[in-house]
């Protein structure tokens, strides 16, 4: 038993370094990318006009309201299809990046990545409590300047919680970029056990390096926010928690 | 209309089978998600620690890596277990719908254990000491008292956990469970027109999580009538 994990982990050892550098950069890229598309999106969705929050809210529906699999697939053999019967594009400088998969798992990622981390930040700045807005107002802040030094930084404080969540969602979300061959973790593992048929010792082996990875960013985000909570009361701060808890 | 090529049917067939999935993990995931629930608030130090690593390991890891194992592994653990019984090889099959279930079930049951547990922890204990002091009986305190009360605070985290399984059903599609997706990707692949195939999936799909939504705050609307609205 003990040999076939020696065996699996000494002669694979390079896939699944390259595996778990390429599950770092897929979750890296999505939580950047996805993180700045959703601020603008959770903006516009929190607006009292209908015709603003109609296409972030249609955007965030459908995202969440699909399984992920699907989205990517749609992605990938969907509109890979479309773009592949462009007259000529097969021939065309940026064919060689228009059929990798590497791409379009980076887009779906960071687009449902986006959709529910503005759904999470909607909620973070519905929590903002009225009486800051309403003072901030009362100074003579422009709705832009509000944004900047209240609402944003309190928004952090309530949702920084469910966005590690996120986060590591995302991570578990990158897995199924091995369902379009991508070489990521999960693939590896894959690709190990079609060679070698020791399923327990490749699929543990990544279960494991994942644990690894959800280890290190529990304990990093604990430690941001820490500091993102620096200037707060300690009784203050558990009544915000509570408050955010229901809703988020 | 629903005509896309010739195998509208295929697709509602494919959707049966994913409702199927939904219905059949849904009872093993509330065992599990009370099972663990106990653990985690049990008296016994080694119950909470198994309890806690469950879900600790569980969260952790990708649905489709728990999914990829059970299929699998699972068919080799068997075979072994049936060579140590009958002390001959044999070839067994799990069927990928029951592996399916049970990785589901395994990864669902976890969530749901975190669910059961903050609302067995937001009964008031005055109840419980009254239901004790009107002489109940554990078991018949968890009937009267517990139960109908833990219905009402987990509905909520209940409704995300059903909405997080219609999807993740679809990862099933990859172990070749004829559910939506690998309808949708048979139907791709023969008629050459993916784009189709994959919206009409993923239209199937938000149709389920919507119609899940719409009966979650029903049953959330019923459970709660007795409650005062403040």
């Amino acid at each position: 038993m003990f040999e076939d994990l020696i065996y699996v982990l000494t002669k694979y050892d390079t896939w699944l370094w390259q595996g778990f550098l390429l599950t770092l950069q897929l979750l890296a890229v999505s939580v950047v990318f996805g993180t700045l598309i959703a601020i603008p999106l959770a903006v516009a969705r929190v607006s009292k006009l209908v015709w603003v929050q109609a296409l972030p809210f249609a955007f965030i529906y459908v995202f969440r309201g699909t399984p992920l699999i699907a989205q990517l697939f749609m992605m990938y053999y969907g509109c890979g299809q479309l773009i592949a019967n462009i007259e000529g594009i097969q021939d065309h400088w940026s064919w060689t990046y228009l059929r990798d998969p590497y791409w379009y798992c980076l887009l779906t990622f960071v687009l449902n990545t986006a959709a529910y981390m503005a759904e999470i930040m909607r909620g973070g700045i519905q929590n903002v409590p009225n009486g800051e807005i309403e003072a901030a107002r009362a100074c003579g802040m422009r709705p832009a300047t509000i944004y900047r030094r209240i609402i944003f930084p309190r928004m952090w404080q309530i949702i920084w919680p469910a966005y590690t969540n996120d986060v590591i969602f995302t991570l578990k979300a990158t897995s199924l970029a091995s369902t379009v061959t991508m070489m990521e973790l999960t693939g590896a593992a894959r690709k190990i056990v079609a060679r070698t048929a020791l399923p327990y010792e490749a699929f543990i082996s990544a279960g494991v390096i994942y644990l690894i990875i959800v280890y290190v960013l529990t304990f990093g985000f604990k430690g941001i926010e820490k500091y993102l909570r620096r200037n707060e009361n300690r009784k203050e701060n558990k009544s915000v928690l509570a408050k955010a808890g229901g809703h988020i | 209309m629903f005509d896309l090529y010739g195998r509208g049917w295929q697709m509602l067939e494919g959707g049966l089978v994913t409702v199927q999935l939904c219905l059949t993990v849904l009872p093993f995931m509330i065992i599990l998600g009370l099972l663990g629930a106990s653990a985690k608030l049990s008296r016994y130090r080694s119950l909470r620690i198994i309890g806690e690593s469950y879900t600790v390991i569980i969260r952790g890891i990708p649905e489709l890596l728990v999914i990829l194992l059970i299929y699998f592994g699972g068919t080799i653990a068997v075979q072994n277990l049936a060579e140590l019984i009958g002390g001959e090889a044999v070839r067994v099959d799990i069927p990928a719908f029951w592996s399916g279930v049970a990785a589901l079930a395994l990864v669902q049951g976890a969530f749901a254990s975190e669910v059961f547990r903050a609302a067995m922890q937001s009964i008031p204990v005055g109840q419980i000491e009254a239901a004790t002091a009107c002489g109940m009986t554990p078991a018949q305190i968890f009937l009267r008292i517990k139960l109908p009360q833990l219905w009402r605070f987990a509905l909520p985290g209940l409704n995300n956990l059903f909405q997080v399984l219609i999807k993740d059903t679809a990862l099933i599609s990859v172990v070749g469970v004829e559910e939506i997706l690998r309808k949708a990707a048979v139907g791709a692949g023969t008629e050459k027109a993916p784009f189709t195939f994959y919206l009409v999936a993923m239209a199937m799909f938000l149709a389920f999580t919507t119609v899940s939504l719409f009966v979650f705050s029903r049953l959330e609307k019923r459970a709660s009538r007795g409650i005062a609205r403040a």
